[in-house]
């Protein structure tokens, strides 16, 4: 076929259609996000305790700390979607959850003594974030997978990663209001693991699904 | 190093590219072949550079210009359009090469300043397009051939074929796709 020929049929089909790429993505991020959150009424639901829980400020840090996740991995994934793009310094942005709970686990070091310590950072609950976090993570990463797959991303593998973080973001969250260890000491050890996990299966996805 | 493209075309460009995602037909088809010249040099100059022949220069060109067709939503409009272009062609020439068993193929950063000397196609030159539109479904290769091949118009098509011109519209929408992933599974 000449190349002119191709213009021919490329030009009839001119007109865009469909969501744009920002919308595609939050409405898997929501459907998504609406999945897990069923999963998880019905197998664990938030813990009982979680209306007294919410006044106390390690409770609370835990989600802001899970947002800071899940907000700059998704603009960034989102991002790196075009293919002009190479967001190198825009990356900086993911170490927001982590100075976030480097100040909090510094403070907590000063304030709780040190025989406390390790029995605050094994906490009562580890397994259950260790399977939880990328359990729940599934649906969300599935759907954004799926949605960035009409995105043309420069590195696919780092595409995905950064989905797989947005996931274990929101992931994450859900298991925050079930999780009955708020020591910043056990969420720096444990909530990392798992979206570690994640972003990894992540990585994978994109390098197979999201080359274009 | 070439000059960096002139101001003046990359508001041509913009203004095209917005005018066809707006349904401009005339605008984009003005826009695709401009850009397929735009980019050919950059491409032969990739090729030669690998010590790859010619004669898949004008494949790669097509599988730039379907890859900017299935990947126009990625364009921000509020940015250039040449940088975009350009790392699409880039892109497209790395993964064609590498096809071809070039093992490291070199990073070609002067892309986009070789958009400002374009190289109009030979006139001879036939891509693989025309094969890989045997995996297509027959309704919707017919639909592909009938416009691109035949030049008829949508209307024009349809109503050979008994459709509405939605049910056209959506066929080549679908076809299309189909063919970038045809010429996706190529490569492995």
């Amino acid at each position: 076929m000449r190349t002119d020929e191709l213009i021919l049929a490329l030009g009839a089909d001119a007109r865009r259609r469909g969501l744009s790429l920002p919308g595609r993505v939050l409405l898997a991020l929501a459907l998504g996000g609406c999945v897990s959150v069923a999963v998880f009424m019905a197998m664990v639901g938030p813990r009982p305790d979680i209306m007294p829980a919410m006044r106390t400020m390690r409770f609370d840090l835990k989600f802001l700390d899970t947002l800071a996740l899940l907000a700059p991995a998704l603009l960034l994934c989102l991002r790196m979607s075009r293919p002009e793009v190479s967001a190198r310094t825009l990356l900086l942005w993911l170490l927001a959850p982590v100075a976030l709970l480097a100040v909090a686990v510094a403070v907590e070091l000063a304030t709780v003594p040190s025989h406390l310590w390790m029995h605050k950072l094994i906490g009562t609950n580890w397994y259950h974030c260790l399977s939880l976090v990328p359990t729940l993570a599934l649906p969300p990463l599935a759907a954004l997978i799926l949605a960035l797959r009409a995105g043309a991303p420069r590195y696919p593998a780092l595409t995905g990663a950064l989905a797989g973080l947005a996931a274990a973001g929101v992931s994450a969250t859900i298991y925050a209001t079930s999780c009955a260890d708020d020591s910043p000491l056990f969420v720096a050890t444990w909530y990392p693991l798992g979206a570690g996990a994640v972003a990894g299966l992540g990585a994978l996805a994109g390098r197979r699904w999201l080359t274009w | 190093m070439a000059p960096a493209p002139s101001d003046a075309r990359e508001e041509a460009w913009a203004a095209a590219m917005r005018a066809a995602l707006a349904g401009d037909q005339a605008a984009y088809r003005r826009l695709l072949a401009d850009i397929g010249r735009a980019v050919r040099p950059g491409i032969r100059a990739a090729f030669f550079r690998a010590r790859l022949g010619d004669g898949d220069i004008e494949d790669v060109v097509q599988e730039t210009l379907l890859a900017i067709h299935l990947k126009r939503q990625t364009w921000d409009p509020g940015q250039r359009l040449s940088p975009w272009v350009a790392a699409i062609a880039r892109h497209k020439a790395i993964d064609a090469m590498r096809r071809r068993g070039v093992r490291r193929a070199e990073p070609i950063e002067d892309f986009e300043a070789s958009l400002a000397a374009p190289e109009a196609a030979d006139p001879h030159a036939r891509s693989d397009v025309a094969r890989l539109m045997e995996s297509l479904a027959p309704r919707a290769r017919d639909i592909v051939r009938s416009i691109s091949l035949e030049e008829q118009s949508i209307s024009a098509t349809a109503t050979r074929l008994g459709m509405s011109e939605v049910a056209v519209r959506v066929a080549l929408h679908r076809a299309l796709k189909a063919l970038g992933r045809a010429w996706k599974a190529t490569q492995s």
